[in-house]
């Protein structure tokens, strides 16, 4: 049981011989835990049924939600853009089969707050009717990348390892940064997700044309594909495929320590280059860029087939599910139907969570749809997900230090998150925590670690966010007040000018007055040349 | 936060506190049976009373906060406190100093901090210092290793002892009790004695004091035992070590007739034990392990400099708890490079 830390794998920089021969880095800490694959990977991946309604939530990437593009009661076909992006960090969603559009309104979705959020809801009409797609760029070497880019774009494809990042903006890096390196991230280091396994056993040869798309777009001089090393049927079927294309000059298949979590994008990066992302920086400013092989699939299915990204190889698996399996399912279908067409559940769940047992989340609304980041659908049992029982105070063991691929101190973290210090707790680096839950996962105390550091997060930017609507209050506040000052001043001058010119002429009373009145006159004159002149001004404005 | 927890992960926890202590304290049964051995049932006698007073206590203070007193008993550290109080305490200590010792520690050094996670100071070695200053010739009463007594007790004669206070009819202190290696050492030195003539005292054995040095090998060998079941890890215990021996050897070195060999350092007293066992406290001790390197070098130079020069003989649980007050600094000034701020593979 203590011996589930890899206390090893701490030694930092050791490499690693391997079949393949490439020397291999290590990270910091990570975790062995049961890998659980067999449970679902047997099977090839079938087709899910088609829903009597699909609910496509507009918002299924990082960035901006997609603006709707279609009206209430519309009929669309599938492939079909109901929705566009909205700027240029988003994606456009599509209808992921014909039939109705009979609302757009929130509805529950697979997202950790379990709020609600805006779908479009789609009642099918079972004839699966395509609309009318574009073509395939089966010569996209020849165009120019922008083309191919906008395409990407179009299909509305995200990173679809988790972090549903829009693509085509990822492999866009700007004239300005050379990548070198593509990173093509097979490790699938979850616990019992085994739906990249399938694809990459399945249709390695698609996965490898979506790469050399990708590698196109970036100009890189190698390509590493990193698979953990207990997929080795995903590996062979990926080596067979690599012998069959132009690729192996600057293509590696990596076989990588089967270790959580080595499919971190980070943790890949320093295990196949040795390289070490900076803090708060993204891959490309070190020459890297990493993308998932499902991701691959998507691209190769825009490109080359003009196909949107409107289905997804889902699994479904833990004790509790009747028949664990992988799905090709449409975007937009409820978990509660993928798990009913998986046999239901075998016995009462403790937990369905949407994507795998160390960072998932707690689906709380079971006919929430799936989208195009989720990987899996795991129904744990009682005995897979034992209530922790109480949480003990922490003993300072340093476990979780030692777990930790970031190289934290989570401990230290947890004292000022409990602390609600959240100056000190930045010290301590809170957002280089990937929240991959190794500390929590090891820790004697059972103390729900990840918790408390997106408890902190959030804190911090809620309160970044007062800082700047406060900031900008305060602004306008000032502003007013230099305003009022202002115009104060100047209705006192004008007011001790017209003492000044009442006091220079005391004497003669009647002629005073009469200049008084003479300058009044022309005051007013004036006022109005001048309002006619800047009413002339703004009419001439467009 | 409650303990219906919905955050990831949600896997069952691998390593639980329970489980470790009980680690400690099996790793703890070869040292304590080799005691036993040399010393007689008074050191059972008095972990079983230990034991007795630390729970009670526990489940005391527990009950007085409102508390369920189960899970601060189950988590097993107030009996590793009692084990590692009473191993460290002479075996014939009279009752009530083991019982004052154990209110001490649990009492005072760690349930007013806060209770288990939150005391700064390890509560046996507290417990084991305040007797000292406060009863200085009960804790320093030490019985011959059974290689050299006389007489050994029994078990209703060390019952007596501890209970009663009194000795065996026909029986003197002299005639059980010796000082203990590190007593002898200090007494001869500060006598003029030189290094040559103290070794030839019946109490020297191959490295350390006669019987001491066995002990300390058990003790070692429990040690092991935690190393290799990742209950604690190599630094604290190899700086430590590393530190006395250093410090020794240089003095030796400098002057070896006013200094005794290194390895007397390390196989007389409680410097192994305190090694593995007692500087490797994780609530007291550095978390980081720069910081555990700094916190055990430091813990092995000062047992020295006070076995050398101090007042006491024996300074392990001097030199812990200095170490526990500067353990929060260290671990400030000893945080790792977090991954991606700079290091590693950077620059092209
Ligand atoms: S948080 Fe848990 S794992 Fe980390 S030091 Fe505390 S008790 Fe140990
Ligand atoms: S969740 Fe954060 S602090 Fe915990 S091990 Fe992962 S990166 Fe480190």
């Amino acid at each position: 049981m203590e011996r589930a830390v890899s206390l090893d794998s701490s030694l930092g920089t050791g490499a690693r011989s391997i079949p393949s021969g490439r020397r291999l880095w290590r990270f910091h800490g990570g975790v062995h835990v049961p890998d659980e694959k067999s449970l679902s990977n047997a099977e090839p991946v079938t087709s899910a049924p088609l829903p009597k309604r699909l609910i496509i939530p507009l918002q299924q990437h990082i960035g901006a939600q997609a603006r709707p593009l279609v009206r209430i009661g519309e009929r669309v076909l599938k492939g079909q853009m109901i929705a566009e992006p909205n700027g240029y960090i988003s994606a456009p969603v599509h209808a992921s089969s014909s039939g109705i559009l009979v609302a757009i309104e929130p509805h529950p979705v697979a997202h950790a707050s379990g709020l609600s959020a805006l779908c479009a809801l789609i009642e099918t009409d079972g004839e699966d009717a395509w609309a009318e797609l574009p073509e395939p760029l089966v010569h996209y070497a020849q165009l120019d990348p922008t083309l191919v880019r906008e395409r990407i774009r179009w299909a509305g494809v995200v990173g679809m390892g988790g972090a549903s990042f829009p693509t085509s903006v990822k492999l866009n890096p700007g004239t300005d940064r050379q990548i070198q390196t593509l990173v093509i991230n097979g490790a699938e280091c979850e616990p019992y997700i085994t739906c990249d396994d399938r694809l990459m056993r399945e249709r390695a040869a698609h996965v490898l044309e979506g790469v050399r798309v990708m590698d196109h777009l970036l100009g890189v001089s190698q390509v590493l594909i990193g698979i953990e090393d207990n997929k080795p049927e995903a590996i062979e079927s990926m080596r067979d495929a690599l012998a069959e294309t132009d690729m192996p000059g600057y293509t590696e298949i990596v076989p990588i320590p089967t270790l959580y979590p080595s499919g971190g994008e980070k943790q890949l990066i320093r295990i196949l280059t040795g390289r070490e992302v900076p803090s708060s920086g993204i891959p490309a400013h070190i020459g890297i860029v990493c993308q998932n092989v499902g991701t691959a699939a998507a691209v190769a299915d825009a490109v080359l087939e003009g196909r949107p990204l409107i289905s997804r190889i889902i699994t479904l698996t833990g004790r509790a599910i009747a028949a664990p399996q992988n799905l090709d399912a449409r975007v937009g279908t409820p978990a509660g139907e993928l798990i009913a067409h998986c046999g239901g559940y075998r016995e009462s769940a403790r937990r369905l969570i949407c994507g795998g047992p160390m960072m998932g989340f707690e689906l709380r609304h079971p006919q929430a749809p799936i989208t195009k980041a989720t990987n899996c659908l795991l129904a744990l049992t009682r005995a897979e997900s034992p209530d922790p029982g109480p949480t003990l105070a922490c003993i300072r063991c340093g476990r979780c230090a030692e777990a930790c691929p970031a190289k934290l101190l989570p401990q230290q973290m947890y004292w000022y998150a409990r602390a609600k210090d959240l100056d000190r707790i930045q010290d301590y680096h809170l957002f280089d925590c990937i929240e991959c839950g190794c500390c929590a996962q090891v820790c004697p105390s059972r103390i729900p670690l990840v918790q408390y550091y997106r408890y902190a997060k959030t804190e911090i930017w809620a309160r970044e966010q007062e800082r700047r609507k406060a900031d900008q209050a305060r602004a306008r506040h000032e502003a007013k007040r230099v305003r009022l000052e202002r115009q104060e001043q100047e209705r006192q001058a004008r007011l001790r000018r017209q003492k000044a010119a009442l006091d220079a002429k005391p004497a003669d009373g009647k002629a005073g007055k009469q200049a008084l009145i003479e300058a009044a006159r022309r005051r007013a004159a004036a006022k109005k040349a001048a309002a006619g002149r800047s009413g002339a001004q703004s009419a001439d404005r467009p | 936060m409650k303990s219906a927890i919905v955050s990831s992960p949600h896997l069952a926890p691998v390593n639980r506190v329970d489980r470790i202590m009980l680690q400690v304290l099996l790793a703890l049964v070869p040292g304590v049976l080799a005691m036993t051995w040399y010393f007689g049932w008074g050191l059972l006698i008095n972990i079983a009373l230990a034991a007795t007073f630390a729970v009670l206590a526990e489940a005391g203070v527990m009950l007085a906060r409102g508390r369920s007193p189960f899970a601060a008993i189950g988590d097993l550290s107030a009996l590793v406190t009692a084990v590692l109080f009473a191993i460290s305490v002479p075996p014939t200590l009279p009752w009530w100093l083991t019982l004052l010792g154990m209110l001490f520690a649990i009492v005072l050094v760690k349930q007013l901090y806060g209770g288990m996670g939150y005391n700064p100071f390890n509560p046996a070695m507290a417990a084991y210092v305040f007797l000292l200053v406060s009863y200085p010739v009960a804790m320093t009463t030490w019985l011959a290793p059974g290689v050299l007594a006389e007489h050994g007790l029994s078990f209703m004669e060390s019952l007596g002892l501890i209970l009663q206070g009194t000795l065996p009819p026909g029986l003197d202190w002299d005639a059980v009790t010796a000082a203990t290696p590190l007593d002898e050492m200090r007494g001869k030195l500060d006598e003029g004695w030189s290094i040559e003539e103290i070794r030839q005292s019946p109490l020297w054995g191959q490295f350390g004091g006669r019987g001491w040095e066995w002990i300390a090998g058990w003790f070692l060998l429990g040690g092991l035992y935690l190393l290799w079941r990742r209950i604690i890890t190599w630094h604290i215990p190899v700086a430590m070590l590393l530190g006395l021996l250093i410090c020794a050897g240089v003095a030796w070195t400098l002057d070896p007739s006013r200094h005794p060999l290194p390895t007397f350092h390390l196989f007389s007293g409680a410097a192994i034990l305190g090694a593995f066992f007692i500087a490797t406290d994780p609530v007291t001790a550095c978390t980081t392990k720069k910081g555990q390197l700094i916190f055990g070098a430091g813990i092995g130079a000062i047992v020295f400099v006070i076995r050398a020069w101090g007042g006491y003989p024996d300074a392990v649980a001097f030199a812990v708890l200095l170490m526990n007050i500067a353990a929060p600094t260290i671990d400030y000034y000893t945080q790792p490079r977090a991954f991606g701020h700079g290091g590693g593979r950077q620059a092209r």
